[in-house]
C-alpha cells in the first residue's frame, strides 16, 4: 500500500479548480519533486495533500498507517515571521506540538528530539539565538528541524530554496536528501529549480494546472515535457 | 515612602483599583504579544469601543454593566476575527465599521438616560472611582481564569502566532486557538476599560509587548518582559495619578508610564546597535 495517493482528485478554492486531473501515488522512501510555471496549483495540491483543503472531485488517500499528524511541513515564510521574536530551540520544539494533543506542555522526550533534530541540522549553537536574526539559510534549516520533530515518515516542502544563494541552495538539497536516504523520510517538495529536481529526487510531478506529468526523473529528462522545460529553464 | 504607601491604600477604593488593574495588565501583557504579532492590534481597539456601547446600554438599561459588556464584547471579539480572517470584506474597514457605530450607539443612549455629563467623560477616559466590590471579586475570579488558560495553552498560542500554516497541518486546531485569544482578549478588555478608559485601554495591550520586542529575542522573554514591565508601568502610573498634586486620571497616566517605558527601551536598543557598530569597526 502507498504511503499517499490521489485518485482523480481536483483541488481548487470556492469551487473554482485550481489543479484537476490528479492521479498519483507516493511510496515509503520516495523523493517526488513538484515542478511547474508559477500558479500551476503546486501550493494548491501541498494544501491538498495535508488535507488543510478538501477535493473537490476524486480522493485522497493515506495508506501504510500514515495520519494527518505524522506530516511534517515546510511552509513559505509568511511576512509576519520576519520581524517575529522566537528562539530557534522555541521553534524547533513547536514541530512537537501536533503529537501533544490536549497536553499542555512538553515532555522530556520532546525535548530531547528537539535537541537531537538541531544536532542533525547543525543548529545546537543557534539554538538560542533569534529567528529574524537569522540567514536564509538558517532559517529553512530551523524550519526543516521543525518538521522533523513532527514526523518520521514524510516531509512536504513548499519551495525550501526560495530566495537563496547558489551555495546554500545546494547545501540544503543536500541535506534533504541525505534525510531521505539516511533516515527514510519520504520526501514531497515544491521546486522552482528543476536542475536539481532533475539531479536529486526520484519522481518528478509536473503541473499545469492539471497533472502533465508523474514518472522516474531520467524519464522526464528524456520526456518531450520534460526537455521543453528544462531548456526553456536554461535560457533565463 | 512607605508611610506614603500605607496612606494611598488606606483608601479602599484605590486598593480595589490597584489589584483589579495589576491582573488586567499582566493579562493584557501577555495576550498583547499574541495580538501584535498576529497583526490584531487594531481589534483590541475595536474591541474596547464595543465594550463602550455596552456599558452605555448597560447603565440605560440599569442592567450590572459587566454583565452585560462581558458577552457582547465576547461575541464582538469573534465577530471581528472572522472579518479579519476572510479576504473578502477588508479587516481594517470592517473594524473602523463596527467601533465607531458602537461609539455612536452608546453616545446616542447615554444622552437619551443619563444624559451627556461625568459618565460619558468616566467611560471614555476611565475612573479610579469605578471598581465596586462586587466588581473586584468578578474580576479577580475573571483575570485569574484567564491567566491560568494562558499559562496552560502557552505553547499551543506560541505555534498559532508563529506559523498558522504550519500548526494546522500537524493537526492543531488552530481555529479554536485563534478564538480563544479572542475570548481572552475580550474578558480583559472589559474587565479594564473602566478604570483605563474606552479610548486607552488598547494601550495596556500594545504598549508592553512593543516595548519588550525592542530588546527581547524569543517568544519567552518577550512574554516574560512584557508581563513585568505591564505590571510595573500600571504600578507607576497609580501611583503618580495619586500622587500628583492636582491629581491625574489614571489609564492616562498609565500610558504615559508606558510611553516613556517604550522610549527608554527603544534608547537601549539604539545604544546596543552602536555599541555593536563600534566593536565591529574597531575589529575591522
Amino acid at each position: 500500500m502507498p504511503l499517499l495517493m490521489c485518485r482523480r482528485a481536483v483541488f481548487g478554492y470556492e469551487g473554482e479548480a485550481a489543479v484537476s486531473a490528479l492521479d498519483f501515488e507516493v511510496n515509503s522512501g520516495d523523493y517526488l519533486c513538484v515542478v511547474g510555471e508559477n500558479g500551476s496549483g503546486k501550493s494548491t495540491l501541498i494544501k491538498g495533500l495535508l488535507k488543510l483543503l478538501a477535493p473537490l472531485a476524486g480522493s485522497v488517500v493515506y495508506g501504510d498507517g500514515l495520519q494527518p499528524g505524522d506530516i511534517g511541513y515546510l511552509p513559505q515564510q509568511t511576512p509576519a515571521q520576519k520581524d517575529f521574536p522566537a528562539g530557534v530551540y522555541e521553534v524547533v520544539l513547536s514541530g512537537r506540538l501536533g503529537s501533544r494533543g490536549l497536553r499542555p506542555f512538553y515532555s522530556k522526550k520532546d525535548k530531547e528530539m528537539a535537541i537531537e533534530n538541531m544536532e542533525r541540522l547543525g543548529l545546537t549553537s543557534l539554538a538560542n539565538k533569534c529567528y529574524r536574526e537569522l540567514s536564509g539559510g538558517q532559517q529553512q534549516r530551523v524550519l526543516l528541524a521543525r518538521a522533523l520533530c513532527s514526523t518520521r515518515r514524510l516531509l512536504l516542502l513548499d519551495e525550501p530554496v526560495a530566495g537563496l544563494d547558489p551555495i546554500v541552495t545546494g547545501e540544503l538539497y543536500s541535506l534533504i536528501k541525505q534525510i531521505n536516504d539516511d533516515m527514510g523520510v519520504t520526501v514531497i517538495m515544491v521546486s522552482h529549480d528543476i536542475h536539481s529536481a532533475i539531479k536529486y529526487a526520484k519522481t518528478i510531478l509536473h503541473l499545469r494546472s492539471r497533472q502533465a506529468f508523474f514518472g522516474s526523473a531520467q524519464e522526464y529528462a528524456a520526456s518531450d515535457i520534460g526537455s521543453k522545460f528544462i531548456g526553456g529553464d536554461s535560457n533565463v | 515612602m512607605f508611610d506614603f504607601f500605607i496612606e494611598m491604600f488606606s483608601y479602599s477604593f484605590l486598593a480595589r483599583a490597584v489589584i483589579v488593574g495589576l491582573l488586567v495588565s499582566l493579562c493584557a501583557s501577555l495576550l498583547g504579544v499574541s495580538l501584535v504579532l498576529k497583526r490584531y492590534s487594531m481589534i483590541g481597539d475595536g474591541l474596547s469601543h464595543v465594550g463602550f456601547g455596552a456599558l452605555a446600554v448597560a447603565t440605560g438599561l440599569n442592567a450590572a454593566p459587566l454583565a452585560v459588556a462581558v458577552p457582547v464584547v465576547v461575541m464582538a471579539a469573534f465577530l471581528l476575527l472572522r472579518l479579519s480572517e476572510s479576504s473578502k470584506i477588508k479587516g481594517d474597514a470592517a473594524i473602523a465599521l463596527i467601533s465607531t457605530s458602537s461609539l455612536a450607539i452608546g453616545v446616542v443612549v447615554i444622552s437619551q438616560t443619563t444624559g451627556m455629563n461625568i459618565d460619558v467623560c468616566n467611560y471614555l477616559f476611565g475612573s479610579i472611582l469605578a471598581m465596586s466590590h462586587a466588581d473586584v471579586a468578578l474580576s479577580v475570579a475573571l483575570a485569574t481564569t484567564v491567566l491560568v488558560v494562558f499559562a496552560l495553552f502557552y505553547n499551543k498560542i506560541f505555534a498559532v502566532t508563529f506559523d498558522e500554516q504550519f500548526a494546522r497541518a500537524t493537526g492543531v486546531r488552530t481555529g479554536i486557538y485563534n478564538m480563544l485569544i479572542a475570548f481572552l482578549t475580550a474578558i480583559t478588555i472589559v474587565l479594564g476599560m473602566r478604570m483605563m478608559g474606552a479610548l486607552l485601554i488598547s494601550s495596556l495591550i500594545i504598549f508592553p509587548a512593543l516595548t519588550s520586542m525592542r530588546t527581547c529575542k524569543t517568544f519567552r522573554s518577550v512574554t516574560v518582559c512584557s508581563a513585568i514591565v505591564s505590571v510595573a508601568c500600571y504600578f507607576v502610573g497609580v501611583t503618580l495619578s495619586y500622587a500628583a498634586p492636582k491629581g491625574l486620571p489614571t489609564g492616562a497616566s498609565v500610558v504615559m508610564v508606558n510611553i516613556l517605558a517604550f522610549g527608554a527601551f527603544c534608547l537601549v536598543f539604539l545604544c546596543k546597535k552602536l555599541l555593536v557598530k563600534k566593536r565591529i569597526r574597531a575589529e575591522v
